[in-house]
């Protein structure tokens, strides 16, 4: 990668600095565009028909009298979305989640859809769709689904992984393993050995925006999608392969985003949409509901998870060993992999092991939230590291620094790491206030790490001129968390000019080339990256342009606070031509100025994070009040503090949610019985305490500015965290998220019987 | 030569080597020969691979050099939300 590593310790000028966000008036004050706020002439209402039954054949769609209905414009099902995918499995999944063929797969499945002149005549006409089915056995469990007499969620899936190849079908799709030395010698070497069983529920990303779209497709096989996504290019690559388009032939524009978390890196029903549109040579407008988010777009895994540490007296961790079982949904997918590989990442360890199954479920299909898999791996790793430490006698936070991963130890999933900043934040913990400051009554305190690997990925940008001097940033990654205003801060940095002097824009995939989608912390990261090389290459322009100005040498023109500056004693008595000079006098010396960039932005520094949490536990009811909150993290180089300060806010309130709330329930009939915001209870204000943060800046050395990328960290320590706390309050340790009341209050009884017995 | 490391289910890929050795100048050049010599590791390189070269992880620079004494991991491609 052809970047500068010497700028990584520069002193900045504007990066750093908190002025207001571009986006800010227009989402105050309502005027931004979401992904449903946008009309075209013509317009159909679309609506999908979803499965009732968690897993049942589809015998026979008839669609006939609501083809006949006044009004309709468009019927389909999956016949309409012919496979195309040329035996490319991945993208078959996506085809079959976007619309059931032949089987539905979990409650919530789409198996028709219809757009008609207003969303009342759709909903007549999807009333009017007669489905056949023919209910077959579900599971929806992840323990239950690895039994050998579980029904079979896919018949073509055989586990990988795994040797001899077995021949039957299993729910297991892979079997993933990572770790290094003998755990087993590991654990005869141990002092004291602690071993646990987990389980976390699944939980929605929650985003307050439901997905929605307008598609629009023509005869001429050209189209347009407006949509509310993370990831436009990819979002246009994998709508045009399912329906057969030409890539350049759709136009994808992302709206505002109203939150995303990961859920808006899927398709869901957009190839829908379009199939819709194509149809009826009308656009379709569709929007789900919040009951078609929870039921038919990606939450996050359930989880069953054992962890066993063996220690020595002294604090050494001589061998770890966990085992996680994810549920992915109906599909095939990495996310009890990941779960592997994080699980051990913050600790340097002889011996290690971890053991990922992935397992299919009749559920809706898994999407990443914000660090996938990693907070569900860290609540059982972080909650029997606090065990351990308690069993030897010692502090958990020095029993953590005891054992951090430092430069130079070699990560549990293989790598040896660079500069990392898992002990600095640990030491940051101990020595915060809010470590000293004193509990109350049924009050507990805990403390949990986390991590992240981070990455960066395929990035364009452009930088135009104006010919007033002013700046266009024009960028690729949608911006879900401020990264517009860091990335203007980033323009102006390099430019030497005022923040307030550049104005950052989100292109569509026709005005600019492909951008890999915005996830893993990456979108601050690698536009950055772009913006940066974008306005160096804009720089070399301008001192061309004050060179012919000046009939000097290019050699002689420097770049120096927005300034061209004649260099050398033969040009000592120009003056400076500044950038508002330069652009007025481009249209004589050579046209537009401009800057461009494309990197693949490789070399995202991993990241941890430290959270420290106080709770008060009611042993009446067993409800849970967070009293206190801090965040420590390792940002690598905060552009924008305040959006590095929010994003570590945002994943600690989620964290708090789904430690203490949010979850997934399911009936015996395999249906989602709570598809609401009244009956999955998301935190609000009241719910939370002011969330202190703490920045750390341990540059990354691969980033021009030393930045690591912050979104995805936030989200990993807050289940273990306030999982340990509720322990230590309660008095008995919590295995189960959510740690909602009636599982806080069984846990107090079930402790008291317990030591009654004794 | 390199000693290129393996984890996860690419070591299925691999016939259950946690190393081999190989002799690449670049990403491009490793995956080529992984390839070459494990045609199973095909499906993998197609479904998005990463390699780490001293602790450095790579998705798409595939023309990245590999020093000599590298320590080199081929690790799954990481999705991100």
């Amino acid at each position: 990668m052809a970047h500068d590593k010497r700028y990584t310790n520069q002193e900045f000028k504007i990066v750093g600095t908190r002025p207001p966000r571009p986006d800010g008036l227009d989402k105050v004050t309502g005027r931004a565009k979401y992904g449903a706020d946008t009309f075209a002439p013509g317009q159909l209402d679309g609506l999908i028909l979803r499965s009732p039954h968690a897993h049942a054949k589809i015998k026979n769609i008839n669609t006939s009298r609501a083809e006949k209905l006044k009004g309709v414009k468009a019927v389909i099902t999956s016949d309409d979305l012919p496979d195309l995918t040329n035996g490319n499995r991945g993208m078959f999944d996506i085809l079959e989640n976007c619309m059931a063929r032949g089987r539905a797969l979990y409650d919530g499945h789409a198996v028709a859809a219809v757009a008609a002149i207003d969303a009342e005549t759709a909903r007549r006409a999807v009333k009017l769709i007669k489905v056949d089915y023919e209910i077959l056995p579900h599971v929806t469990d992840v323990d239950e689904a690895m039994k050998p007499d579980a029904p079979i969620v896919q018949p073509h899936v055989r586990t990988s992984g795994v040797e001899p190849k077995p021949r039957k079908a299993s729910n297991v799709s892979q079997v993933s393993e990572f770790g290094h030395g003998d755990v087993d010698a590991g654990f005869k070497e141990a002092d004291v050995i602690v071993e646990k069983s987990y389980k976390t529920e699944q939980t929605h990303q929650g985003y307050i925006e439901p997905h929605a779209c307008l598609a629009s497709v023509g005869p001429d096989g050209q189209g347009e999608l407006w949509v509310t996504t993370q990831g436009h290019f990819f979002f246009r690559n994998t709508c045009a392969a399912l329906l057969g388009m030409d890539v350049a032939k759709l136009k994808v524009t992302a709206s505002e985003i109203g939150g995303g978390f990961g859920g808006k890196t899927h398709v869901w029903m957009e190839p829908v949409a379009l199939a819709l549109s194509r149809k009826a040579n009308r656009p379709v407008k569709l929007v789900m509901s919040r009951e078609e988010v929870f039921r038919a777009s990606g939450p996050t895994c359930s989880t069953s998870v054992d962890v066993k540490i063996g220690a020595k007296k002294d604090g050494t961790i001589t061998a770890a060993l966990a085992t996680l079982r994810y549920q992915n949904g109906p599909f095939p997918a990495v996310w009890a992999m990941l779960g592997a590989m994080t699980s051990w990442a913050c600790y340097d360890l002889k011996n290690v092991k971890s053991v990922g199954y992935d397992v299919l479920v009749n559920r809706p299909k898994v999407a990443a939230y914000r660090a996938p898999s990693a907070p569900m791996a860290a609540f059982a790793v972080e909650s029997t590291i606090d065990q351990v430490a308690a069993r030897i006698g010692m502090d958990p936070v020095d029993f953590r620094i005891k054992n951090a991963a430092r430069e130079g130890t070699r990560a549990s999933y293989g790598p040896t790491y660079g500069p990392i900043g898992i002990g600095p934040t640990l030491e940051a913990v101990k020595n915060h206030p809010h470590m000293k400051a004193r509990l109350g009554k049924n009050q507990g305190r805990g403390m949990a790490c986390g991590f992240w690997f981070n990455f960066g990925g395929q990035t364009c940008v452009d930088l135009n001129i104006g010919i007033d001097g002013t700046v266009t940033l024009t960028v690729g990654t949608v911006d879900v968390g401020g990264s517009r205003a860091s990335l203007c801060l980033i323009a102006a940095e390099e430019l030497g000019i005022a923040y307030e002097r550049v104005r950052c824009h989100v292109a569509d995939t026709a005005s600019l080339g492909h951008n890999d989608t915005t996830e893993g912390s990456r979108g601050t990261f690698s536009s950055g990256m772009a913006a940066i090389f974008a306005a160096r290459d804009a720089i070399a322009i301008l001192r061309d342009r004050a060179a012919k100005t000046w009939e000097i040498d290019v050699e002689d023109v420097a770049w120096e606070a927005g300034n061209a500056i004649a260099k050398g004693v033969a040009h000592g008595n120009l003056a400076p031509l500044t950038l508002e000079e330069l652009a007025a006098a481009s249209p004589n010396t050579g046209g537009p100025i401009a800057g461009h960039n494309e990197v693949v932005a490789d070399g995202a520094g991993v990241s941890f994070a430290s959270h420290i949490c106080d709770v008060e536990v009611d042993p009446e009811t067993g409800a849970t009040k967070v009293i206190r909150y801090t965040v420590i993290q390792d940002a690598g180089k905060a552009i924008h503090p305040d959006y590095v300060e929010g994003q570590f806010q945002g994943g600690a309130a989620q964290g708090i949610g789904w430690a203490l709330n949010e979850e997934y329930v399911y009936g015996e009939d395999g249906r989602l019985q709570n598809p609401g915001f009244l009956d999955y209870r998301i935190p609000d204000c009241s719910d939370l305490p002011y969330i202190d943060t703490q920045i750390l800046e341990i540059p990354n050395p691969n980033h021009p500015y030393g930045v690591r990328g912050v979104g995805a960290t936030s989200i990993v320590p807050p289940l273990a965290a306030i999982g340990n706390a509720v322990s230590n309050a309660a008095g008995v340790r919590m295995t189960h998220v959510p740690m909602s009341p009636p599982r806080i209050l069984k846990a107090i009884k079930d402790e008291q019987l317990d030591i009654a017995a004794d | 030569m390199l000693e290129v490391n393996f984890s996860g289910s690419f070591r299925d890929a691999v016939d259950g080597a946690a190393s081999i050795s190989i002799e690449a100048a670049t990403i491009r050049e490793l995956l080529r020969k992984l390839v070459e010599r494990y045609p199973r590791m095909q499906s993998h390189v197609e479904d998005g691979v990463a390699v780490s070269i001293n602790g450095e992880i790579f998705r798409d620079s595939w023309g990245e050099a590999i020093p000599a004494g590298a320590e080199v991991f081929v690790l799954p491609r990481i999705r991100g939300g």
